[in-house]
């Protein structure tokens, strides 16, 4: 193996070499610094005369008298069964005090993309026990969706309540009990704080033992949370599609992870896209985000809840928006719920699961499940934009209907979203509810809603109560 | 792809940054194919500078040093054309998806390459000239039956010279067998290759007077497409932009369906792969898939293909235009196609227009959209190309260049809405901002086909929600109660516009598709509804009582109806009677 002492520039995350061999893109390299220190790195850009070099572990201690061994392969990492229930930093080194891993298999990170022909379109219906999501943003396996939030906002919780609650009612029933499911955790940035509350709810719920995380925490090097995803990728398509494990993958914050691909970007003096991020990051980010799914004849699923913070709250900010277009739905944190007490603080309205048609419906959840969903929303939305005119010329000045509307949004999101994040309910509980909420209003106004449906779901006696009330 | 036949040159790799490596020594010109590194990656060279010549790979170049080689095939990118293209489903170079899955398994490896038809397959050729015959450029030898739906016409070459038929057998062919031979010496086989960046040629283009029926009401009803018409559909995540494109590429009235995933999604490829085939085309009652060609390029795949996928997609619709076909292709999202223009080109450190895209980004755009036409074709036939583009604009704001630049050329603009689709109206095209230019000269085809007062019924309804656009500014800041009597049943009538026929569930069996009669029918009833209820208010009747006539809400069932004449029938009947007894 070659070694050079030949660096010529230090830059922000990136080292300039010049060589005289051929180095190839995406070759990992050690740089070993005078006082014995070895930081990883990759080459991010090659040519004859010099290479350019992204350093895992920040820069600081490297200068022209380091030595820079380039190890002849893409960046490769060991996986095994046995990764579950270990704790490993966010390049991949245990730090959880146990043994070595010893690999059954090493494997690239930059997973290779999966053949859309090979694909089996997701739709087991995946119950969350959370209202807000199985009843009208519904994940199922092999989904992709993303918790949009922003700072101070309990997007957390809802995480863990998802982890913790996720089921699938119909292999619960059967015998056989299916797949085994397994979380893999990687964490890109967050606080120490927050990293122990997952840490602490793993532990409580046994669930760290069939978990496998990856923690790059605020304090670690920006340019290692460029490879944290991929490891914990890596890791749920081995355990998902070798191993047959129905995997489900918690990333946070996607928003530190784009930061660190804005900074290496920047160092690299590239012509910024919008906002300073880079212009490949759509393709960078659905290079993450499409390893989830499933695989004709394979048992297992990669389901991937990855979680972001909206810069100044704002949906078109380049990090949310970016992922909105590559994933399948989003569900949308408010910060005016949360306010409110609203917990878990879920707007619908702004929410969306695009795989939820398939995974719901007769055989599947219930055959009304549609359509109260598409009544909820119009219902809601229509509420909502009555609160607004309420408050320019008061209640009186609205119609009977008007202020059922007003009504309905108000109990929506007290008794449909508001459920705590301790209360898991089952789906028919979620829709019997919607259907108590709908039932607020006469009949003809459900026009989302088969008419036999409402003959057989409509809970007659609110209207009456509500009529009672209304006559008093 | 067409495969290389040979290697005219080679040269070695200088420098490898992303999907884009420059090399040295290498003999080649402007957007030659060749082949980069040990594993033989395919690419195409962009630029050529002096002594470096810089190529797009479109494969991950993760691994490859400089040092390693460069061979290059001397031949432009191709596709290859003949029969076996329907019912397939290729990535952005035209390599069959299914193929690579046998070869490589269920992830995208590297360096395989894989012919576009099926080069063992045996067609049943029929010939429709003789022995003795003269035939031309574009000229139709005879036919095989692709698919259950579509017969192939086998194509002299336009770039033939032509000459006098001296031996055509009907008989089974492979692809590459000669089904013809001319006087020239000329052998004619069923596989053609043609360079993807160059159009087909055809004789004259021609203004387009009949729709392209979508099957969808606000779309068919109000902002109508022809065959041989260019369409956009911009709007931000989760406004429809997909849902709309596969609702076309069902139920629209052409005779194939070209529809290209751009740096896309992967399970929406898998769900059209996955549905297709169960679906019944409501032309001819065969499964869907037969008249689809379907091409996947999805948002992980590498983005160097992605730039060409759309070249792909449009020259295999030209092809079957080339046979008197009525084509429709959709592209989504002509954005990802657009921003893999700009990576490339940033990556060539050329000098950004806006928002970093390269300053060529129009003339692109605009080149692609003029493939679309209704033309006559070499053969004196007629066939069309109908292109829809979706465009995804960055936090949905239409002001980018993307959106821009296509709005400058397309003549259908369908605005989908965030704001819409958040309270499920769905399609979320906004009515406001839409337009069609095609919509007068398609006036006549309504007239004959489906009813005379079509044009004068939809002006009716275009009025009502142009009114009610107005008044609900008022009502923001008044409340709805405050408006005279008139305007709020204005409002009614528009709320039953917008809930009962603007609004279609495309997920539901029957609603999904509307043939042009219902969607016009739907309309009528809705007239008649406003009419009777004017005529009642007229006589003094108060506008609480005329809004509560019991029939009015079964105007929001009209949509789910199968026997829908009938029902909208007695509906009409019933409305006029319950509100003529209200005085
Ligand atoms: N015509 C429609 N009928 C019913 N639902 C629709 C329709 N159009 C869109 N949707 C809903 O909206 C979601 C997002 O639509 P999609 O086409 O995927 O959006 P985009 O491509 O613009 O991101 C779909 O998953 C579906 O639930
Ligand atoms: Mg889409």
């Amino acid at each position: 193996m070659k070694e050079y002492k030949t660096i010529s520039e230090v830059s922000g995350p990136l080292v300039y070499v010049d060589i005289d061999e051929p180095v190839a893109y995406d070759e990992m390299v050690e740089i070993e610094t005078p006082d014995g220190e070895v930081k990883r790195g990759q080459v991010l850009e090659s040519s004859d005369e010099f290479v350019a070099i992204q350093v895992f572990e920040g820069t600081e201690g490297i200068g022209q008298d380091a030595s820079v061994r380039f190890l002849g392969e893409t960046l490769k990492m060991p996986v095994t069964e046995d990764l579950l229930g270990r704790v490993l930093d966010g390049s991949g080194q245990p730090i959880d005090g146990g043994p070595d891993i010893v690999p059954e298999e090493r494997r690239d990170i930059v997973g290779e993309a999966i053949n859309p022909h090979a694909r089996e379109y997701p739709e087991e219906f995946i119950q969350t026990g959370v209202s807000a999501i199985d009843g009208m943003n519904t994940l199922v396996r092999g989904q992709k969706l993303p918790i949009f939030s922003a700072s101070g906002l309990p997007h957390s919780d809802l995480a863990l309540q998802i982890a913790r609650q996720a089921s699938v009612p119909e292999e619960e029933a059967s015998e056989e009990g299916g797949s085994e499911f397994a979380v893999v955790f990687g964490a890109m940035g967050i606080t120490a704080e927050e990293a122990n509350e997952f840490m602490e709810d793993f532990e409580r719920t046994g669930a760290l033992e069939r978990s496998v995380v990856f923690m790059n925490l605020a304090d670690d090097p920006a340019v290692e949370r460029t490879v944290t995803p991929r490891m914990a990728l890596t890791t749920a398509e081995y355990l998902a599609f070798e191993k047959d494990y129905h995997v489900l993958v918690i990333l946070t914050d996607m928003t530190n992870y784009c930061e660190a691909l804005r900074e290496i970007g920047a160092a690299r003096e590239e012509v910024p896209g919008r906002r300073g991020y880079p212009g490949y990051m759509y393709t960078d980010l659905a290079q993450l985000y499409e390893r989830a799914g499933r695989i004709e004849g394979r048992e297992g699923s990669v389901t991937q809840i990855p979680i972001l913070t909206m810069p100044g709250d704002d949906d078109t900010h380049p990090i949310p928006d970016l992922t909105g277009y590559i994933t399948e739905g989003q569900i949308m944190m408010d910060r005016d719920l949360n306010s409110q007490g609203v917990t878990p603080p879920v707007n619908v309205l702004p929410s969306l699961s695009r795989l939820m048609d398939d995974g719901i419906g007769e055989g599947l959840t219930r055959e009304d499940h549609g359509d109260v969903s598409d009544q909820l929303y119009a219902a809601y939305a229509e509420g909502e934009d009555l609160r607004d005119l309420v408050n320019i010329v008061g209640r009186e000045a609205l119609s009977d209907r008007d202020n059922l509307y007003l009504d309905f949004a108000d109990r929506f999101e007290a008794e449909f979203v508001d459920q705590g994040f301790d209360t898991n309910r089952s789906v028919e509980e979620t829709l019997d509810l919607g259907w108590e909420l709908l039932s607020l209003f006469p009949k003809e106004e459900l026009n989302r809603v088969d008419e036999e449906l409402i003959e057989q779901y409509y809970v007659e006696d609110e209207a009456e109560a509500e009529e009672a009330a209304a006559a008093d | 792809m067409s495969q290389a036949e040979e290697i005219t040159d080679s040269g070695v790799i200088e420098s490898v940054s992303g999907p884009v490596v420059t090399a040295t020594d290498l003999d080649a010109q402007m957007n030659d194919v060749v082949y980069v590194g040990d594993e033989g990656l395919m690419g195409e060279v962009i630029e050529i500078e002096g002594e470096v010549t810089t190529i797009q790979v479109y494969e991950e170049t993760s691994g490859i040093s400089p040092g390693g080689p460069v061979d290059n095939t001397g031949e432009p990118l191709t596709v290859d054309l003949g029969p076996g293209m329907l019912d397939s489903i290729y990535d952005g170079v035209q390599r069959p998806l299914d193929v690579l899955q046998g070869e490589m398994g269920a992830f995208l490896d590297r360096g395989v390459d894989a012919p576009g038809i099926d080069l063992e397959k045996e067609w049943s050729f029929e010939p429709v000239v003789e022995e003795g015959d003269h035939v031309e450029a574009g000229d139709v030898l005879g036919t095989v039956d692709e698919t259950v739906s579509i017969e192939h016409k086998v194509l002299v070459p336009p770039r033939s010279d032509g000459g006098e038929v001296t031996e055509v057998n009907a008989g089974e062919y492979t692809v590459d067998e000669p089904v013809a031979v001319l006087d020239s010496g000329e052998e004619i086989a069923m596989r053609q290759e043609w360079p993807v960046r160059r159009a087909r040629p055809s004789k004259d283009k021609h203004t387009p007077r009949t729709p392209l029926v979508t099957g969808q009401r606000i779309q068919d009803g109000l902002f109508p497409l022809a065959k041989g018409g260019t369409a956009a559909i911009p709007g931000p995540f989760g406004s429809g932009k997909t849902v709309t494109q596969q609702q076309l590429a069902k139920w629209s009235d052409a005779d194939i369906v070209v529809y290209i995933g751009c740096g896309e999604r992967g399970n929406e490829m898998t769900e059209v792969i996955e549905d297709f085939p169960e679906l019944e085309d409501p032309q001819t009652g065969n499964p869907l898939m037969a008249r689809t060609c379907l091409i996947a390029n999805t948002s992980n795949m590498p983005v160097a293909a992605r730039e060409s996928c759309i070249y792909t997609g449009i020259t295999i619709a030209e092809y079957y235009r080339d046979m008197g076909y009525d084509v429709a292709l959709m592209a989504d999202s002509t954005s990802r196609w657009a921003e893999a223009m700009r990576e490339i080109s940033s990556r060539l450190e050329e000098m950004p227009g806006e928002e970093g895209y390269p300053a060529y980004l129009a003339a692109r755009l605009a080149q692609f959209y003029e493939r679309a036409g209704l033309y006559t074709t070499l053969n004196d036939d007629e066939g069309s190309v109908s292109v829809v583009g979706a465009v995804s604009p960055p936090g949905g704001d239409f002001s980018e260049p993307v959106t821009q630049n296509t709005l400058r050329i397309v003549k259908t603009f369908w605005a989908l809405d965030a704001d819409l689709a958040e309270r499920r109206h769905f399609p979320a095209i906004n009515w406001n901002e839409s337009y069609s230019l095609y919509k007068d000269q398609l006036d006549d085809w309504w007239r004959e086909n489906v009813s005379e007062d079509f044009p004068e019924v939809r002006q009716w309804a275009v009025d009502v929600l142009d009114e009610e656009t107005e008044l609900q500014e008022i009502v923001q800041l008044v409340g709805k109660d405050a408006l005279p009597d008139d305007q709020q049943l204005t409002l009614e009538v528009a709320r039953y516009l917008r809930e009962a026929w603007l609004q279609q569930n495309a997920l539901h069996d029957v609603d999904t598709n509307c043939e042009p009669a219902k969607t016009y029918k739907m309309l009528t009833a809705i007239k008649t509804f406003n009419d009777a209820a004017f005529d009642a208010l007229e006589a003094g009747v108060p506008v609480d009582e005329i809004q509560n006539v019991d029939a009015a809400p079964r105007l929001n069932r009209m949509g789910v109806q199968e026997d829908w004449d009938e029902y909208i029938e007695e509906l009409k009947d019933d409305l006029t009677a319950q509100l003529r007894d209200l005085y």
